[in-house]
């Protein structure tokens, strides 16, 4: 069972706005049967003011494309066009008090369900960035102009949150190599412009490669002579660092509480808790911890805080 | 005051039968041994653990009580039948199975095929779910190592002819196993009367407890551990026994026999009028699946225009449980490969939803379902833009 927000749940059930507008100005129509969800978006403009006046909703999908549908609506009706457009997938998402990360791309039909709408008012055939790039992933129609408007509005950095924003790689997955590339490219370009952090960005095949590069120059350090204190601390919080996110996989979690001499206390925290698996992880963590830093240490769990 | 909920969602879990769950009692603090000790604290168990085996022997008709492997549940059996018969079928590395398995059977052929250990042949269906025989025959060959076909299927009740499937299997000098986890305890099984080498069931399919389950393999059979350690199973799965689960399934298989009757006569009929009274009511929906042909307890009803998540969250605000084949619901944005192997159309396959029976399940249950159905299917389709369309197509989106 999906774990939807109340405002997810109580827009699904009472949704607003849904329904046909007569006489609309602007019609929005976006997604297909076979990937489960479509958008019909109907608007109602004042030619003086611009201001979107009524909006109306049909959706074929599940509860989260309903919802986001119907928020949608809410969201720019009483708006001016101009301002409409300055909504975002995220605004929608936020709107609700959030999505779960598979059903993001609920709130990106709803995005592109309102360009349409207000191409289709101002007699433009909407076709975005549907038109440009290459089609990269075949199941579910996904093109590298909507991966690129998805990657750099959401400042997205990794194939799984592409795929969860926008389906692309969910389904035969052997697109995985044409995200990438398209990824690196994005988020290089957004590293350039000053929109994403260098550090963040992504590059193909990096993460194996950094974890050998840091244990080649602990090892030497190591090496040398005896170490401070502080540089003992710092190797080892750089360890756990490089552990915890396998832990993390698992839902649980590991920080470093104190160094006592060769005593080095941990809290596991999350599944770890209970897990009855958690002395086989505190043995791992000391194995590790001794590896890296050269000199024995005894890896003392701290008493969980309730 | 409200009204009681309805559970029609058997074929994913059964509620553990109560009188199962007394016979489990005592051997988790009273009777605690282990059966391979040598003091009475173990004998009683093994006591206990003996007569089990005999009870899910009498529903399998097994000749012996032996052919009979204890294992972790439905999937562990289907992983072992599988990877033993490519350790003991010689030069043969090759597998046929049918395109609507359980994933415990499909995940796991595809896994071998891309590390290059055996080459899988899937077979189609019509669709009805119905097994493309002219493609099996074809499949089958000297390279052959064992087929998996499923006894029935989970998500339309469809029954595979496995008897004649073995057969055809035998005469190419393969093996054959059947997962069975659906059909164990709603139809008749008499293995002393066919051909099939390895037979996979769960218990909690049949209100027995969840993670238990048994592999039969029929004597003679060559087997090779999935699980290797002490010498529990004969040799053939290591660990020491379960002893509540085991026992608990063999209650629960005593109770499935007992209830076999009623299963194929009330539950079925329970069934059908949950059926025909959606078809009457709700226009634009159609039954999936082979209907002259299928487990008394499964219904799966597709609803046109309209995605079958949206249906599950209003049937559940109603207390009603069922299931769905739709892509939202699973998280892997494909609807059922069980559907889309049948060719039910997008249009449909998205809105198919799954009701299954059980014993415990009575007329106001169908009651409560047929009462609330028409209005969240009416509600749902108000608010679809194909459901208007649907004659004139007029909706027809700009990208897919």
């Amino acid at each position: 069972m999906w774990e939807y927000s109340e405002k997810v749940k109580d827009y699904f059930f009472n949704p607003k706005n849904s329904g046909v507008l007569e006489g609309a100005d602007g019609v929005g129509d976006v997604g297909a049967i076979s990937c489960g969800d479509a958008l019909r978006l109907m608007i109602k403009v004042d030619p003086e003011t611009q201001i979107i006046t009524d909006a109306r909703f049909q959706t074929f999908g599940c509860g989260s494309a309903i919802a986001s549908s119907s928020a949608l609506t809410e969201l720019i009706i009483g708006k001016t066009i101009e301002e409409a457009m300055k909504i975002s997938n995220q605004d929608i998402a936020d709107f609700l008090g959030g999505l779960p990360p598979e059903k993001m791309h609920c709130s990106v039909m709803g995005y592109e369900a309102l360009q349409a709408a207000v191409a289709n008012y101002r007699g433009e055939e909407w076709v975005d960035d549907h038109e440009e790039g290459a089609l990269i992933c075949k199941c579910f129609g996904i093109d590298e102009g909507m991966i690129e408007r998805t990657v750099r509005s959401n400042g997205l950095t990794s194939v799984d949150e592409i795929t969860n924003y926008t389906k692309a790689g969910g389904g035969c997955s052997t697109c995985a190599e044409g995200i990438e590339g398209v990824l690196e490219r994005v988020n290089a370009e957004m590293v350039a412009e000053g929109l994403l952090a260098a550090e963040k960005a992504f590059v193909p095949g990096v993460v194996p490669r950094k974890v050998k590069e840091k244990k080649v120059v602990r090892t030497d350090a190591a090496a040398k002579a005896p170490l401070t204190t502080l540089q003992k601390i710092k190797i080892i919080e750089q360890t756990l660092e490089e552990i915890r996110p396998s832990l993390q996989r698992d839902g649980g979690d590991c920080e470093l509480v104190d160094v006592e001499g060769n005593r080095v206390i941990v809290k596991l925290t999350g599944a770890c808790v209970g897990c009855h698996l958690s002395s086989a992880t505190i043995e791992g963590v000391q194995a590790r911890l001794v590896e890296a830093v050269g000199v024995p240490l005894i890896v003392i769990p701290a008493a969980p805080v309730h | 005051m409200e009204p009681a909920p309805v559970y029609l969602d058997n074929n994913a879990t059964t509620r553990c039968d109560p009188k199962v769950v007394e016979a489990m009692i005592p051997f988790f603090s009273e009777q605690f041994g282990n059966a391979s000790s040598m003091h009475a604290f173990g004998a009683e168990v093994g006591g206990a653990l003996a007569k089990a085996r005999k009870q899910l022997q009498a529903l399998l008709g097994a000749e012996f009580d032996h052919e009979i492997i204890y294992t972790s549940g439905g999937t562990e059996a289907d992983n072992m039948a599988i990877m033993s018969a490519l350790e003991t079928q010689g030069d043969r590395d090759e597998i046929v199975t049918s395109a609507v398995e359980h994933p415990a059977v499909l995940s796991l052929v595809a896994h071998l095929e891309k590390t290059g250990r055996a080459k899988v042949h899937i077979i189609g269906v019509d669709a009805k779910g119905r097994l493309d025989m002219e493609a099996y025959r074809k499949a089958l060959g000297p390279k052959t190592a064992i087929v998996s076909i499923m006894w029935a299927n989970n998500e339309t009740g469809t029954i595979f002819p496995v008897e004649q499937l073995a057969e055809l299997a035998h005469q190419a000098g393969a093996l054959f196993h059947t997962d069975a986890v659906q059909a164990a305890g709603k139809i008749p099984i008499d293995m002393a009367t066919n051909e099939i080498d390895m037979l996979s069931l769960s218990g909690h399919k049949l209100h027995g407890p969840k993670g238990i389950g048994a592999l039969y393999a029929r004597k003679g059979t060559r087997l090779r551990p999935l699980i290797r350690g002490g010498h529990q199973e004969r040799g053939r799965r290591a660990g020491t026994e379960n002893a509540p689960a085991i026992i608990g399934l063999g209650k629960a298989a005593e109770l499935a026999m007992e209830h076999m009757a009623d299963e194929q006569t009330r539950v079925a009929g329970l069934r059908d009028r949950l059926e025909k009274g959606l078809l009457q009511q709700i226009g634009n929906s159609f039954v999936t699946g082979d209907p002259d042909n299928r487990l008394p307890n499964t219904a799966n009803v597709a609803f046109e225009y309209i995605e079958g998540e949206a249906i599950l969250l209003l049937m559940n605000r109603q207390g009603i449980a069922a299931s769905s084949g739709s892509a939202c619901t699973s998280g892997s944005l494909e609807p059922s490969h069980v559907l889309r192997a049948m060719n039910v159309p997008y249009t449909a396959a998205h809105g198919a939803i799954r009701f299954s029976f059980s014993r415990e399940n009575g007329d106001a249950d169908v009651d409560r379902v047929l009462e609330v159905m028409p209005e969240i299917i009416g509600k749902l389709r108000e608010m679809s833009p194909f459901w208007r369309e649907r004659d004139n197509q007029a909706f027809n989106p700009t990208y897919a």
